[in-house]
C-alpha cells in the first residue's frame, strides 16, 4: 500500500474544510500521513490528528513556515518525501503555489486538479474550463496532486486518533520574505464551502446596486455572495469573490446566477452545482442551457419580489 | 535588466472545444487559436516595466509547433524586442516546458521572468512555479502588482480570502493574475515592424531537455451533460420551487 502525504491547509489554529476533501482522494490511494506545516501549529496538529483516516501527522515548526512562502516549505516537503509515494493537496490557491515546485524538486509530473481516482496512478481532471474531462495516468516513481475539493466529500474531521510527530530540516531560503495581507473580512459562509450561492454578473450595474439587489437575497437565504468576471473587473466586488475558471471552483447545492449570461469561463467554476437557478431578461443567454430553473425578466424588479416573498 | 516572457499558442478563449468522437483529444482542426491570455497580461507588464527604464530588453519564448511563430509574432508587435521558438510538434508538459524554459534563462540571464498564471487549455497551473524551483530562484504566483524595487520585486498576489505582498530577491520569477493589467493591441504599422524583429528557432535537444510525457493521456471525454430545465412564469412559481428544494 502507498503511503501518502497530505498537505493540511490552515490558517494558524484550524483545519482549512478544503483539506478534508484532499483526505477523502488521498485515502483512495494508501495510507494517509498528514503534514502540518507553520510557526506555533501545536493546535493545528491536534485538530489534524482527529481527521478520520489520518494515521499519523508530521509537525514541522518553524518560523521559517509562518507565512507558507513557497520557497521555504517546497524543500522541506520536498525532503519529507522522501519516505512517501505520493503527495496531495487541495487545488487551493496556497497549494497551487506550493505543489508544483515540489513536484519540480522531485522532478515529476504534477497533476492538478483531479475530480476522480481511477486507480494507483490513473486519475480524471478536467482540461479546456472544463469543456472536457482527461483520464491521465503517470509514469513516475512519485506522484504529486492537488485535489479539486468540490469533487470529493469531505473526511470527518473527528473520529481519528494520529499520533504526531515532529519533523525537522525546515531552513529560511533568504530569497523570499512576507509584507503583509488583506484579507476580506466577511460574515457570510465561504464561497467554496457554502450550500447556497447567490451570484451577480454585469447587468447589476455598479457596486451600490449590487449590493442592494443581491446582499438582502443572500442574506434571507443565508447564502455565500459570488460574481462574474464582469462584475469582479467593473468594481461592484472584490477579486475573491469570483467564480470561474480563473476564479474559485463552486458547487453548492444551489447556485443563483443573476445577471449572469452564461460564458465558458464562468461555467467552468460552477456548472457543477446540484441546482442552478438563473434569473436573466435574455431568454438566449447561455445560462439558461445549464440552469434546472430559469426565470425570464428584469432582475430589478424579480429580485426584490423574490427577497420579499421569502 | 532583461526581462524573458513565456507564450503559448491555444485555442482561442472564446471557441468551445469539442471533444473527438474517438476520445483522443479535443478538435483543434480548424478551431481559431490565440496567445493564452494570461500571456497576453505578461507581455504587457514586461513592455510596461520597459517603458518605465526598469527593463532593458524583452525575449518572448515559446514551445509548441511551427505556428507559435504566429503567437511570438504578436508578442513582438505588442513590444517584444526578439523572440525565440523551441519547436516540436509534441504535447510538450509543463515540467518540459518549464526545463526548457530554465535552458533558455541560463543563457540569456534574465533578471525577471513572467509567464501567465495558467494555460487555458490544460489549465495546470505549474509553469511558472517549476522554472522558479529548477531555477533555485523565489516565485511570484497570480500577480496582481509588481513593483522593482533596486534588487528586489514586491509583488502583490491574489489568494483566496483577499491579497497577500511578499518581496523576492531578483532574479525572480512572477506568474500573472487576470487583473495585472489591461493588454494592449498591436496597431498595424507595430505588427509589420515586428516581421522584422529577430526571432531564433531552437529544439528542445538544444537545451538537453526530453520532452517524453510523463502522463498519459488515456482517454479525454465530454463532461456529463445536465438534464435539460425548465423555465418557471414567475416569483411565486421560483418560491415554489426554492421550498421543494429546502432552501426557502
Amino acid at each position: 500500500m502507498a503511503n501518502v502525504l497530505v498537505w493540511v491547509e490552515h490558517d494558524g489554529s484550524a483545519v482549512k474544510d478544503a483539506t478534508l476533501a484532499a483526505v477523502t482522494a488521498a485515502a483512495k490511494l494508501g495510507d494517509v500521513t498528514a503534514l502540518v506545516a507553520g510557526s506555533g501549529v501545536d493546535g493545528v496538529a491536534a485538530a489534524a490528528a482527529q481527521i478520520e483516516g489520518v494515521s499519523k501527522v508530521l509537525k514541522a515548526d518553524d518560523a521559517s513556515l509562518a507565512n507558507g512562502l513557497a520557497e521555504n516549505v517546497a524543500p522541506l516537503i520536498a525532503s519529507v518525501m522522501a519516505g512517501y509515494d505520493a503527495f496531495v493537496a487541495a487545488a487551493t490557491t496556497t497549494a497551487k503555489n506550493v505543489a508544483p515546485r515540489v513536484a519540480a524538486l522531485l522532478d515529476v509530473a504534477q497533476v492538478s486538479e483531479i475530480l476522480s481516482v481511477e486507480g494507483p496512478k490513473t486519475f480524471t481532471r478536467p482540461i479546456y474550463a472544463g469543456n472536457a474531462i482527461a483520464t491521465v495516468e503517470s509514469s513516475d516513481a512519485k506522484l504529486v496532486v492537488t485535489v479539486r475539493g468540490t469533487a470529493f466529500a469531505k473526511a470527518n474531521a473527528t473520529g481519528g486518533s494520529a499520533a504526531v510527530e515532529a519533523v525537522s530540516g525546515a531552513a529560511e531560503s533568504g530569497l523570499s520574505s512576507f509584507v503583509g495581507s488583506e484579507i476580506a473580512k466577511s460574515e457570510r459562509p465561504e464561497l467554496t464551502s457554502a450550500k447556497i450561492i447567490v451570484s451577480g454578473g454585469r447587468a447589476l450595474k455598479d457596486a451600490a446596486t449590487f449590493e442592494a439587489t443581491i446582499t438582502p437575497l443572500a442574506d434571507k437565504l443565508g447564502a455565500a455572495i459570488g460574481a462574474s468576471r464582469a462584475a469582479v473587473d467593473a468594481g461592484f466586488v472584490p477579486n475573491d469573490y469570483q467564480v470561474g475558471q480563473t476564479g474559485k471552483i463552486v458547487a453548492p447545492e444551489v447556485y443563483l446566477a443573476v445577471g449572469i449570461s452564461g460564458a465558458i469561463q464562468h461555467l467552468a467554476g460552477m456548472k457543477d452545482s446540484k441546482t442552478i437557478i438563473a434569473i436573466n431578461k435574455d431568454e438566449d443567454a447561455p445560462i439558461f442551457q445549464v440552469a434546472d430553473i430559469g426565470l425570464v425578466g428584469d432582475l430589478f424588479t424579480l429580485v426584490p419580489e423574490l427577497t420579499g416573498k421569502l | 535588466m532583461k526581462a524573458l516572457v513565456t507564450v503559448k499558442r491555444v485555442i482561442d478563449y472564446n471557441v468551445k472545444p469539442r471533444v473527438k468522437a474517438d476520445g483522443t483529444g479535443v478538435d483543434l482542426a480548424n478551431v481559431k487559436m490565440s496567445m493564452n491570455p494570461f500571456d497576453e497580461i505578461a507581455v504587457e507588464e514586461a513592455i510596461r516595466l520597459k517603458e518605465k527604464g526598469v527593463v532593458t530588453e524583452i525575449v518572448a519564448v515559446s514551445v509548441g509547433p511551427a505556428k507559435a511563430q504566429e503567437t511570438l509574432r504578436t508578442a513582438l508587435a505588442m513590444g517584444a524586442d526578439r523572440a525565440i521558438l523551441v519547436q516540436t510538434d509534441d504535447e510538450v508538459e509543463p515540467l518540459a516546458v518549464a526545463k526548457i524554459v530554465k535552458g533558455v534563462a541560463d543563457e540569456e540571464q534574465p533578471g525577471l521572468i513572467i509567464t501567465g498564471k495558467q494555460a487555458i487549455d490544460d489549465d495546470s497551473n505549474q509553469v511558472g512555479q517549476m522554472v522558479a524551483a529548477l531555477l533555485g530562484r523565489p516565485q511570484g504566483t497570480f500577480a496582481n502588482e509588481i513593483t522593482v524595487e533596486g534588487d528586489s520585486v514586491v509583488v502583490k498576489r491574489e489568494i483566496d480570502g483577499g491579497l497577500e505582498t511578499v518581496k523576492l530577491a531578483l532574479p525572480a520569477v512572477v506568474t500573472t493574475d487576470l487583473r495585472l493589467n489591461e493588454p494592449r493591441y498591436a496597431s498595424l504599422p507595430n505588427i509589420m515592424k515586428a516581421k522584422s524583429k529577430p526571432l531564433a528557432t531552437k529544439a528542445p535537444a538544444d537545451y538537453g531537455v526530453d520532452t517524453a510525457p510523463r502522463l498519459k493521456t488515456l482517454k479525454v471525454s465530454e463532461p456529463p451533460v445536465r438534464s435539460a430545465g425548465i423555465k418557471v412564469a414567475d416569483v411565486d412559481a421560483l418560491v415554489a420551487k426554492l421550498k421543494e428544494l429546502g432552501v426557502a
